[in-house]
């Protein structure tokens, strides 16, 4: 059931060195350097994002994610989802509008996989960056590297995905569009969707709590995919695997690494999801299949490297 | 044109295996470009820990490593990653495979 949350709206990882993370996020995946803010955090987006950043880049000492937040469509809709989290059990935490540039009062609320989330419902829109929002061209001149339309979705790897697919689910309302089944029947992945893109988050059992597995950015099309994979060969850019597809959601897909060893994905395509859809179901006897459909054998680099 | 650069002799002592390195390569680029196997590869970035390694003798330079992964005391007893060190000498190393199994397609 819907519950007023809207989309992903932004994330804020963690790298070891901000200039040669720029050179990754901004250079090559080709997201708009947007601002800095006086704690040394700089501000990203894709290009067709109406909000003012979506990717928050924090130097630090240990990479990974510090959080992911989704957009709700208003204050009220916050004030009651906040209820909600606290009567679910979520230790949550009200951070002041502007602790974030641009951004209004947030939500931040923990999982039983160990991952920090938050919710929020006002951005300031700065619009899409180049073009207008009356009788808009097609697209902007003067983009970057890959030319990243936005920041789609992130996988997170954690103990207890079936808790905080629950807290998803019941919570926030998105629906389970893909899963994994393990022989016994217990849910091993979970492909969630709040939209009707085939997931806006997804998870992995994992023994470890609160780990990072990648984040996505959204291409239009297979020849943009294969072109980035271009640019990580020119670049010389840590590849993990692909350009290939996903047997789950059937995406086109390429896998590399930012310099300080967080992984990110560009992919076009891929399956749509609406509330009333069945989630699809792979099983493990097909794991390969359902992680790299071309290639149907299970790649241990992709599986258990992690931030 | 490119500079000439010397070439480092890598020993992996407790697997018989060498290969060589340059300064501007880390020891695990450097290891993948020599395509030998005695160092696991994971992201290449100083962030997931896999490409852990023992430096028993030899100089080196070195990028910043995860916490999470090497602390002051493993920097201390040599521990470090092979991702994020480069080659100042010829050197000895120890490498264990035991952390991710080989990857089937590589
Ligand atoms: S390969 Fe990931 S830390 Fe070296
Ligand atoms: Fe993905």
């Amino acid at each position: 059931m819907k519950k007023g949350v809207m989309r992903p709206g932004h994330i804020q990882l963690r790298v070891l060195d901000m200039e040669e993370a720029l050179k990754h996020y901004r250079d090559l995946i080709g997201l708009i350097e947007v601002e800095r803010d006086p704690q040394g955090r700089v501000y990203l987006k894709g290009w067709t994002e109406v909000d003012k950043f979506s990717v928050v880049l924090r130097e630090a000492d240990e990479p990974g994610m510090d959080f992911v937040s989704y957009k709700v469509l208003d204050n009220e809709t916050l004030n009651k989802l906040h209820q909600e989290l606290i009567e679910y059990g979520c230790n949550t935490e009200e951070i002041p509008a502007g602790e974030l540039n641009g951004c209004g009062r947030r939500i931040r609320f923990d999982s039983p996989t160990g991952h920090m989330f938050e919710i929020f419902a006002e951005k300031e829109q700065t619009g899409k960056w180049g073009v207008s929002n009356v009788n808009p061209e097609a697209w902007p001149r003067g983009l970057k590297g890959m030319k990243a339309t936005r920041f789609d979705h992130c996988l997170l790897y954690g103990n207890n995905i079936a808790g905080t697919i629950d807290l998803f689910q019941k919570i926030l309302g998105f629906d389970l569009a893909e899963q994994v089944l393990d022989d016994e029947g217990t849910r091993i992945a979970g492909f969630l969707s709040v939209s009707m893109k085939a997931h806006d988050v997804a998870f992995i059992e994992h023994p470890e709590p609160g780990k990072f597995h990648h984040a996505s950015f959204f291409l239009n099309t297979w020849e943009d995919v294969l072109r980035a994979a271009d640019l990580i060969s020119m670049e010389d850019v840590s590849l993990d695997i692909g350009p290939t597809r996903h047997g789950l959601t059937h995406g086109k897909t390429i896998y590399f690494f930012d310099p300080s060893g967080n992984r990110s994905e560009v992919f076009c395509e891929g399956d749509y999801h609406y509330p009333d859809h069945e989630p699809v179901t792979w099983t493990t006897e097909e794991l390969g299949k359902a992680i790299f459909y071309h290639d149907r054998v299970l790649n241990d680099r992709f599986l258990t490297v992690l931030t | 044109m490119n500079q000439i650069t010397t070439k480092f002799q890598i020993q992996v002592i407790n697997q018989d295996q060498e290969f060589f390195c340059s300064s501007d390569n880390s020891l695990l680029v450097g290891m993948e470009r020599f395509n030998s196997g005695c160092i696991d590869v994971g992201c290449r970035g100083g962030g997931c820990g896999v490409c852990k390694i023992k430096v028993i003798e030899g100089e080196f330079t070195s990028k910043r490593m995860s916490k999470a992964h090497i602390s002051e005391e493993d920097l201390e007893q040599g521990i470090v990653l092979a991702c994020r060190i480069f080659p100042a000498s010829d050197m000895k190393i120890e490498a264990e495979l035991t952390q991710l199994p080989r990857v089937a397609n590589d």
